[in-house]
């Protein structure tokens, strides 16, 4: 966020990537790629790819980390080594971990995490490639892998960032406007109670501008959960659907 | 568990449910003053609860059920068991059909043992208490054991067992169904291929409609025998 003027994010009133100052990336979300996990969830937006995982609700090891009274939700975010242009060294470093723990408590809001006391809900969230925004990119992925895996809770978490570039509030950092824009504002959305459950700020926002950035944020939210009840849907409605049993047959 | 066979709306966790007089059942949650789907599952309504049937998802044991376990610790007074659920169940010598001697638990069952039990309680705190000790309970020792996901059990069964009494009657395997999604099969060989095979099936059709009569015709075709006649 130091350098500012390095780079023009905005030329003729449009965005580097001709976007609008409130649209996002395009976004698409399939739910359920993974066999061997509970639930799964691969999300592409804009240039990010994201692949999420859940596992449990299963026993907690180690057994001191148990909660007696609930379950408790444990993401890993993790980038690939080739999901940034410089290689990125392997391994948890303080980026990741701050990011796990706060998918962590983001979703362990709409989980009722009270039904399953002494257990762990694993969630993996591996960045494949990332171009800005995989913070609000695992989030939204991981709670559709979490309702993939049928783990009970109170709604999906919609997520998305706003920021501001040269000035002016937008929506949906990409990469550049992340690197040389001068404010992100990640938000995790609850749409049935309207909750907030992850926000963070990095750089400096006015109050007005603040206030701007959210409204947009929370719009955008909303946009999104209807792509991730969609990718549920389409899944689950194909299975319900009438399957073409003399193929199988065949096949077997 | 099947019923509204015709009308099946598929709900997301955070759905409200329209139903009137209805009281929340299993899957869902109440919040001010309305029914909301707790998971994602297909509505169904009985004797005034409406429930919300998962249609993904672990084990959820309840007292009652019949599940296939296999024990992985040994205690002197007890084993543990694993039933496919969030925690381990517990089988304490007195739920044995045997007289079993403090610290002589081993030479009775041992880890790794395939055991068909029951389940006797499960307390606030998620852990079990299972029984061997009861009509058609026992140790498994010969035969298979596959894994399906527990929402897809009741398709397996069938309405009034008419899935798994079909299966058996074709491939003439013995077959057991536990609520945990694990199912023993034991009998010739090449029945317990069969059987295997269609099971898999039901597994990858669960939802398919008209899916009984569809794997009669695949048994038939399988094992050449025809029950019609």
């Amino acid at each position: 966020m130091a350098s500012d003027k390095d780079m023009k994010l905005i030329e003729d009133g449009t965005r580097l990537d001709g976007r609008d100052f409130d649209e996002l990336r395009d976004i698409s979300i399939k739910a359920g790629v993974l066999k061997r996990a509970d639930g799964s969830a691969y999300l592409e937006w804009g240039k990010n790819k994201i692949m999420a995982a859940v596992y449990g609700p299963r026993e907690m090891h180690p057994r001191h980390a148990q909660e007696t009274t609930k379950a408790v939700v444990r993401a890993r975010y993790n980038m690939a080594a080739f999901s940034v242009p410089d290689r990125k060294r392997p391994g948890p470093d303080r980026r990741s971990i701050e990011i796990s723990k706060l998918v962590s408590e983001a979703l362990e809001k709409v989980v009722f995490t009270e039904k399953y006391p002494r257990s762990v809900i694993d969630v993996f969230v591996e960045v494949l490639q990332a171009s800005a925004g995989t913070r609000c990119g695992g989030l939204t992925a991981a709670s559709v892998a979490l309702a993939d895996a049928g783990i009970p809770m109170s709604d999906l978490v919609a997520s998305c960032a706003s920021g501001k570039i040269e000035g002016q509030v937008v929506l949906d950092l990409g990469k550049n406007e992340d690197n040389y824009g001068q404010a992100d504002v990640p938000v995790g959305y609850i749409p049935r109670t309207g909750e907030i459950c992850l926000l963070q700020m990095d750089g400096n926002l006015t109050e007005e501008e603040y206030e701007e950035a959210m409204d947009m944020t929370i719009d955008a939210c909303k946009e999104i959960y209807e792509i991730q009840k969609e990718a549920l849907k389409e899944k689950y409605s194909t299975e319900l659907e009438e399957a073409n049993l003399d193929e199988v047959i065949k096949e077997a | 568990m099947s019923e509204n066979e015709t009308k099946r709306e598929l709900l997301l966790p955070g759905d409200k449910i329209e139903e009137e007089g209805l009281k929340p059942g299993k899957g869902t949650f109440k919040k001010d003053g309305n029914i909301y789907a707790a998971k994602l599952g297909v509505k169904t309504v009985r004797k005034g609860y409406v429930n919300v049937a998962a249609q993904s998802g672990r084990y959820e044991p309840s007292e009652g059920d019949r599940v296939i376990g296999t024990v992985t610790d040994i205690d002197s007074s007890y084993w543990t068991v694993d039933v496919n659920a969030p925690s381990p169940a517990i089988l304490h010598v007195n739920d044995v059909p045997w007289r079993v001697d403090y610290g002589d638990t081993a030479s009775y069952i041992n880890v790794g043992d395939a055991l068909l039990v029951k389940i006797t309680d499960v307390d606030e705190q998620n852990k079990m208490q299972i029984t061997i000790d009861d009509e058609g309970l026992r140790k498994l020792d010969v035969g298979q054991i596959i894994e399906i996901p527990p929402s897809q059990v009741p398709r397996v069964i069938g309405r009034g067992g008419s899935m798994i009494s079909m299966l058996k009657k074709y491939t003439g395997c013995k077959i057991f169904v536990g609520q945990n999604g694990r199912i023993w099969i034991d009998g010739e060989l090449e029945g317990q291929s069969i059987a295997v095979k269609a099971i898999k099936m039901i597994e990858e059709n669960a939802q398919a409609l008209g899916l009984t009569e569809a794997i009669e015709g695949f048994l038939k075709e399988k094992t050449g025998k025809d029950f019609d006649e």
